[in-house]
């Protein structure tokens, strides 16, 4: 208990010793703030439960997600073991379920790996550096802004071809452009900072500042967008595999499981609604905890 | 799209301010088309089927091959083949759509109405409980009434929108049964109405036809109000945010003090404020649900530009395809351009 209230102690000192203790601190107060936020809490508790379901769907599954019994076609919930019933082809919905988790976890870890580096590589180029090179990127930003989302993103599969990575790639394409531009507002407010002068006169060339100096700072405002952005990865993900251009059958994938329950959804609402159930509550978790990280690390945007 | 335009009018003295402030408007939105434009083409470039077995089929010889090749003007540099095309666009010449061996341009004319009139409630539906709620919620802030519209909103980004399409006609369709199924018109009422504007509810009204306006009614009313509950979430949402602000400043306070009833103070005051700002996003919803039909048009075997370029994706037919992409994206660019002009008109700050 002592040391636990002197690591607390620590970690809440008014003056750091060392870059280490600012930076844990820095974390840990933003974790207390967070923690004060039930619903944010909340968003986050049903993230770790979806992840663990994720990670340990081969030992929480009861059926294998692939095998088929069309003795046992669509069975009700809680019939013969299956707790959420069974599909058209006989197969477990809740095992289902429970791999599908993994391919939008997948989808969506892809799509935050991609877009915002993207984002943050041209918003901090153009800011950084000005001129013509700010324009003609920005201009570029802007058409892809002016592209509805989805229709763009159901072009490029088109061109591609079906299947998760195309999806990915196509989500990426187009989600990327929010952050250029956020990036980009960042780096002009950092740009003529004495600390970033300082450091121009240590001799640190252009690649240098950008990487090392400007682009922690633009992390935090990243992060929440990318938060409240990953709902919208997973409702795209979802809508792509249910119109078939995204993930292929047999793979679990929510969207595409809505999609095969379509036809029998007047006699076994079950089969396409409780994807549906996953998706909501996916997309929920996360709009609540960006919500509450916003409302952490930007209070002044609830007024 | 709003950087480049926001421009401030002090340039050279030679040319007045709206004037620059015009052709830099035009320049943006040439330049944003043309690249919608290079963005189509590369999609059209890069897809890995072979548009000339798209035209002539698999069976064509060798010289049928060429020709068509060369007709298509594939022959051609990159560039000069961009320049066709761009050209031929802005003709108003999208291609022939395979799938239905028609003009592209002219299967969309025939199948935009039917989104237009679906967005065009749905926008509606949104407006008019959207904003109400928005106000009360930023009036009554902190209260059950400002955590449920917060909770709708929140529902209303998380939502699949292709879900809740499913569920409402389980729900609405299959065991009230108090709308009508998928569709956009009782099969029995079909063929009834000669189109005027192509919007069927316009349509029978104006021909005195009442039959067929309840069904039609009946068809689009669910549809339409789950396209509008995503509008109702956007909508709500910033109209509380403009509402918070305006009500935190002085003049609110001066409103109160001389005695005006509180009616007057949000109506009267606060609102008459926030209209201009709010008509911006009116029609940034607007836009948004002309793409979110997308997917609504599909659940509800809706036959509109969604369900055209869906249909078109699956058949490989991708002039169809990006063709209907470049329509939606160019409204979009107008609808932003036309907030944008209205915001400059509206808003006697930004003069």
């Amino acid at each position: 208990m002592s040391t636990l209230q002197s690591v607390r102690h620590w970690l809440l000192t008014e003056e750091p010793t060392s870059r280490r203790q600012a930076r844990l601190a820095a974390w840990y107060k933003a974790w207390l703030t967070l923690r004060g936020n039930t619903l944010a809490m909340l968003g986050l508790a049903v993230l770790i439960f979806l992840i663990l379901a994720a990670i340990f769907a081969p030992l929480l599954a009861t059926h294998d997600p692939f095998a088929q019994d069309l003795g046992a076609r669509l069975l009700e919930p809680g019939e013969d073991g299956h707790i959420f019933g069974t599909d058209s082809l006989g197969r477990d919905i809740y095992s289902r379920l429970l791999y599908g988790a993994r391919i939008s976890l997948y989808i969506v870890a892809l799509v935050v790996m991609v877009a915002p580096l993207v984002g943050l590589i041209m918003g901090t180029v153009a800011g950084y550096a000005g001129g013509w090179l700010d324009v003609v990127l920005m201009r570029i930003t802007d058409i892809f802004l002016a592209f509805p989302r989805l229709i763009l993103a159901l072009a490029f599969v088109a061109a591609l071809g079906a299947g998760i990575e195309n999806a990915v790639l196509a989500i990426s394409l187009t989600a990327w452009p929010p952050y250029a531009r956020i990036a980009r507002a960042e780096t002009l407010t950092i740009r003529n900072s004495d600390y970033i002068h300082a450091i121009r006169l240590q001799g640190a060339g252009p690649l240098r500042i950008v990487t090392r100096h400007i682009w922690p700072l633009c992390i935090s405002s990243l992060v929440i967008r990318v938060t409240l952005d990953m709902a919208g990865i997973i409702l795209t993900a979802a809508g792509l595999g249910f119109l078939g251009l995204g993930a292929q059958p047999p793979s679990p994938e929510w969207g595409a499981m809505i999609s095969e329950g379509r036809q029998y959804i007047l006699d076994s609402w079950w089969v396409a609604t409780i994807p549906g159930l996953a998706i909501f509550s996916i997309s929920l978790a996360f709009n609540l905890l960006g919500d509450g990280l916003r409302d952490m690390l930007d209070p002044k945007e609830d007024t | 799209m709003t950087d480049a335009t926001d421009g401030e009018g002090r340039l050279r003295p030679s040319f007045p301010p709206w004037l620059t402030k015009t052709l830099k408007t035009l320049l943006t939105v040439a330049a944003t088309l043309l690249g919608l434009l290079l963005v189509t083409f590369l999609i059209g470039r890069v897809m890995p089927i072979d548009p000339v077995l798209a035209v002539i089929g698999e069976r064509a010889t060798q010289e049928q091959y060429e020709q068509t090749y060369r007709d298509l003007g594939l022959d051609q540099p990159l560039l000069v083949q961009f320049f066709i095309y761009v050209s031929d666009v802005v003709r108003g010449d999208l291609g022939t759509s395979i799938r239905t061996g028609e003009a592209v341009t002219a299967d969309i004319a025939r199948v935009f109405p039917a989104t237009l009139e679906l967005a065009t409630l749905g926008t509606l539906f949104g407006v008019l409980l959207g904003v109400p709620l928005g106000v009360v919620a930023a009036v009554r802030r902190g209260t059950w009434i400002d955590q449920l519209a917060r909770l709708v909103g929140l529902v209303g980004y998380s939502m699949p929108i292709f879900w809740l399409g499913l569920v409402g006609l389980l729900i609405f369709y299959g065991i009230l049964g108090w709308v009508s199924g998928p569709g956009r018109l009782g099969i029995f009422y079909q063929g009834i109405v000669e189109p005027i504007t192509g919007m069927l509810l316009i349509d029978s009204a104006l021909r005195g036809e009442w039959a067929v306006f309840r069904s039609a009614f009946s068809h689009i009313i669910l549809p339409a109000s789950l396209l509008g509950y995503y509008s109702l979430a956007y909508i709500s949402r910033m109209t509380r945010s403009f509402m918070l602000e305006q009500l935190g400043s002085e003049y609110i306070i001066t409103a109160r003090v001389k005695g005006l009833s509180e009616w007057q103070v949000i109506w009267g005051h606060a609102f008459r404020n926030i209209r201009v700002q709010l008509l911006t996003v009116i029609a940034l919803a607007y836009a948004n649900l002309l793409e979110g039909s997308v997917l609504t048009e599909i659940i509800f075997a809706w036959p509109g530009l969604g369900q055209y370029i869906t249909t078109s994706l699956l058949a490989n037919d991708m002039n169809a395809v990006l063709g209907g992409t470049i329509v939606i994206g160019s409204i979009f660019v107008a609808i932003n351009i036309l907030s944008d002009l209205l915001y400059r008109v509206l808003d006697p700050r930004s003069k």
